[in-house]
């Protein structure tokens, strides 16, 4: 029985010490939190993907808080999550432009040939390290999914023509794939940008067509078809310098590219009206 | 005799005698030459042509951009086809001038020594020269040679060391060139010496070449400042960091550089360059190599113009045996497997290898068995199972703490691996992936 109540008394009289130590810690070396932070880290979505600039969403939380950093810099949770934050700093909500990872490059098994078999380290990294890839074409994709491997969100998947496919539902900007793609060929877009070249190749069009079918060959018809400047040719390789000026007079370009190199992301979202419909038939 | 080595390495079937008997022949360059603006390491060169232009043989096509670049010449005269991007033997398409040849070959009016004595020029005058002349290390890296001989001020160097020791199996081109170019050799290496003020010339050679240690011991005989050091055949022997522990016991430090520990290493092929530049003002236009491989009829030591075609040249040396199941440049160590023939010499095509199919190794990839075979070879003393799982983990902080940037990527330890895992492979993508790393940190 005595054994029994020594320890008792023991370990009360320790815990009892040691709550007295603490509450006089609790007291002496508090740090005050701004409650908001903590409001605002709840709200993010826990990803911690570094799309907004900050390695993880805390520090982004802290960052609003204490630096006055934007609110709507975090592409995961979009508009929801930056109306939430801004009723929170008590501040108008800002727009949040939902971004995606698009890949530039249609250079499939198919139409892209390869220098020869590889047989080292699969990963698209590695290869690039052999002879700058085993594609042909010095800008194409290597297809050994290094995007999909990297993808936090399980966007992007490797398909059977050897290219990654990125549903767009799923992406949401962080921009991880586009620095993990030793090619470079994986660029966020806004996710209402409807037209997009589909190719980086520089090189001069007798050669890029040479390697690939749907590369862009630099023939400029879709540069002069467009009058309104929504295109630009440089080093043998369309850009579209303002996709809100890629009006339906600039249609034409898309439908008379030899290659599909300038092209629609989602053509059943484009509206023609009768005008050009005629035009083309 | 008193042969030095470095600890570790291995000691691959050095296949010599395939082509070492045959004296260097010239080969004349074909009817296209291909001249890519970026052969070296550095900034590629600027284009100074256009196309229709008519070059002359020795004339300046490429002007270096920047400290460590070098100039481009033509190697004949002709007129430019094209300046466009044209498949290397590095893999990438580089920005090539391509010349059509008129056989003519003839020679740009500037081009004649500043001095009639090669021993008078100062050291100054010898720098600008190789500058001027494009100089490249020969051996196989392409490191810009006038940058090596403008070592800071504050590392004196002492010792110049002629790295004659060809440890890559098969090529036989320094061999050949130290038998039949000597005395040039010779006086380049002596020129060398005055330009970075050095006391002492060691030419290391590897015991496999008697003859030509035989040779060097006859010519120098009674001299102190200029010895030959007979070095055991090993491979990895004549990585600079090897050579300079084999012959003088020193260390270069992590990082570090020869001038580091007061030493210049040059191939003895660079040193033959250096001394024909300031001769007779011609810059590097043309280079020794060594076609050879079971996959080759006859090879050859051959002398040809830089951007001479790698199919001519085998077509030269009797065209392939059999199906070629691999084309090297280089060695079989180091050497860089190509794709394709249709691909142009460079300053430092040391060889074409070709490597029959039925000869080709057919290796399955097994896990680690923790034998310890390449912390044994290991001649830069690293532990390259580690490194290499701390890569394949895109660990590559911790990597780098093993020594993942001090690797010289040798291939002795793929060499030893039973488990045939691609070790210098996954170290060279732990590397890139610690460069990107950095650059991400910099940001």
């Amino acid at each position: 029985m005595s054994t029994l109540l020594i320890s008792i008394i023991t370990l009360g009289v320790l815990a009892l010490l040691f709550a007295v130590i603490l509450a006089a810690a609790d007291a002496k070396l508090r740090v005050e939190v701004d409650p908001k932070i903590e409001e605002i880290d709840t709200i993010l979505p826990q990803a911690n993907c570094g799309a907004c600039g900050y390695p993880g969403c805390k520090n982004y939380a802290t960052a609003i808080v204490e630096k006055g950093e934007e609110i709507n810099k975090c592409s995961v949770g979009g508009q929801p999550v930056t109306d939430l934050i801004a009723k929170i700093m008590g501040v108008e909500s800002a727009a949040t432009t939902k971004v995606v990872a698009r890949v530039h490059c249609r250079g499939t098994e198919e139409a892209a040939k390869r220098k020869g078999y590889y047989e080292g380290i699969e990963t698209c990294r590695a290869a690039a390290l052999v002879s700058s890839g085993d594609k042909l074409c010095d800008w194409g994709c290597l297809g050994y999914g290094d995007c999909e491997r990297s993808c936090p969100f399980d966007a992007i998947t490797m398909m059977p023509d050897g290219l990654p496919f990125i549903d767009e539902e799923k992406c949401t900007g962080c921009g991880i794939c586009v620095e993990e793609c030793p090619k470079d060929i994986l660029e966020l877009h806004p996710i209402d940008e409807n037209v997009m070249i589909f190719c980086r190749s520089q090189d001069p069009p007798k050669q890029s067509r040479a390697v690939c079918k749907n590369a862009c060959i630099a023939c400029n018809i879709c540069v002069r078809k467009c009058p309104t400047g929504a295109l630009t040719m440089e080093n043998n390789l369309v850009y579209v310098v303002a996709p809100e000026k890629f009006t339906e007079e600039c249609y034409g370009g898309i439908d008379k590219c030899p290659t599909g190199a300038i092209n629609f992301v989602h053509p059943e979202k484009v509206v023609r009206t009768d005008k050009q419909e005629n035009d083309k038939a | 005799m008193n042969k030095k080595t470095f600890p570790k390495g291995v000691h691959p079937p050095d296949k010599k005698e395939l082509s070492k008997e045959f004296k260097i022949e010239f080969f004349p360059p074909g009817k296209t030459v291909v001249i890519p603006l970026h052969q070296h390491t550095g900034a590629p060169a600027e284009p100074l042509v256009k196309k229709k232009d008519r070059v002359l043989k020795g004339q300046k096509i490429g002007e270096a951009k920047g400290f460590i670049s070098a100039n481009i010449h033509s190697p004949v005269s002709g007129t430019v086809k094209s300046v466009e991007p044209h498949v290397t033997p590095l893999g990438k398409n580089v920005l090539s001038v391509i010349i059509e040849n008129d056989g003519e070959d003839e020679l740009f009016p500037e081009i004649k020594p500043l001095k009639d004595d090669p021993f008078s020029y100062s050291p100054e005058e010898v720098r600008n020269a190789v500058r001027e002349a494009g100089i490249v290390g020969l051996g196989g890296a392409a490191f810009p040679t006038s940058v090596k001989l403008s070592p800071p001020k504050e590392y004196p160097v002492d010792t110049v060391i002629l790295n004659g020791a060809e440890c890559e199996p098969y090529l036989t081109t320094d061999y050949r060139l130290m038998l039949e170019k000597t005395d040039e050799i010779i006086a380049g290496a002596e020129i060398l010496k005055e330009t970075v003020g050095a006391s002492k010339i060691y030419i290391g050679v590897e015991d496999n070449k008697e003859d030509v240690i035989n040779l060097y011991e006859e010519k120098l005989k009674g001299r102190s400042d200029f010895e030959v050091a007979p070095l055991k055949t090993k491979y990895p022997q004549g990585g600079e960091k090897m050579l300079i522990k084999a012959i003088l016991g020193r260390e270069v430090p992590t990082g570090g550089l020869p001038f580091h520990v007061g030493v210049l290493v040059q191939n003895v092929g660079t040193t033959y360059a250096v001394y024909e530049t300031l001769k007779t003002g011609m810059p590097l236009i043309e280079r020794v190599l060594t076609v050879t491989g079971e996959g080759v009829k006859e090879p050859k030591n051959l002398q040809v113009r830089v951007g001479t075609m790698f199919k001519d040249i085998i077509e030269y040396a009797g065209g392939y045996v059999g199906k070629p199941g691999k084309l090297i440049m280089g060695g079989p160590m180091m050497g860089i497997s190509q794709w394709t023939d249709v691909v142009p010499v460079l300053k430092a095509t040391s060889g074409i290898l070709v490597i029959p199919e039925e000869e080709l190794p057919k290796k399955k990839e097994y896990n680690c068995i923790g034998c310890n075979s390449c912390v044994e070879h290991c001649p830069m003393n690293l532990v390259p199972t580690r490194i290499v799982v701390l890569s394949k983990n895109e660990r590559f902080e911790d990597a780098k703490s093993w020594g993942l940037m001090d690797c010289i990527e040798c291939g002795t330890c793929s060499y030893v691996c039973p488990a045939n895992i691609p070790l210098v492979h996954w170290i060279r993508f732990g590397k890139s992936g610690y460069i990107k790393l950095r650059k991400k940190s910099e940001k």
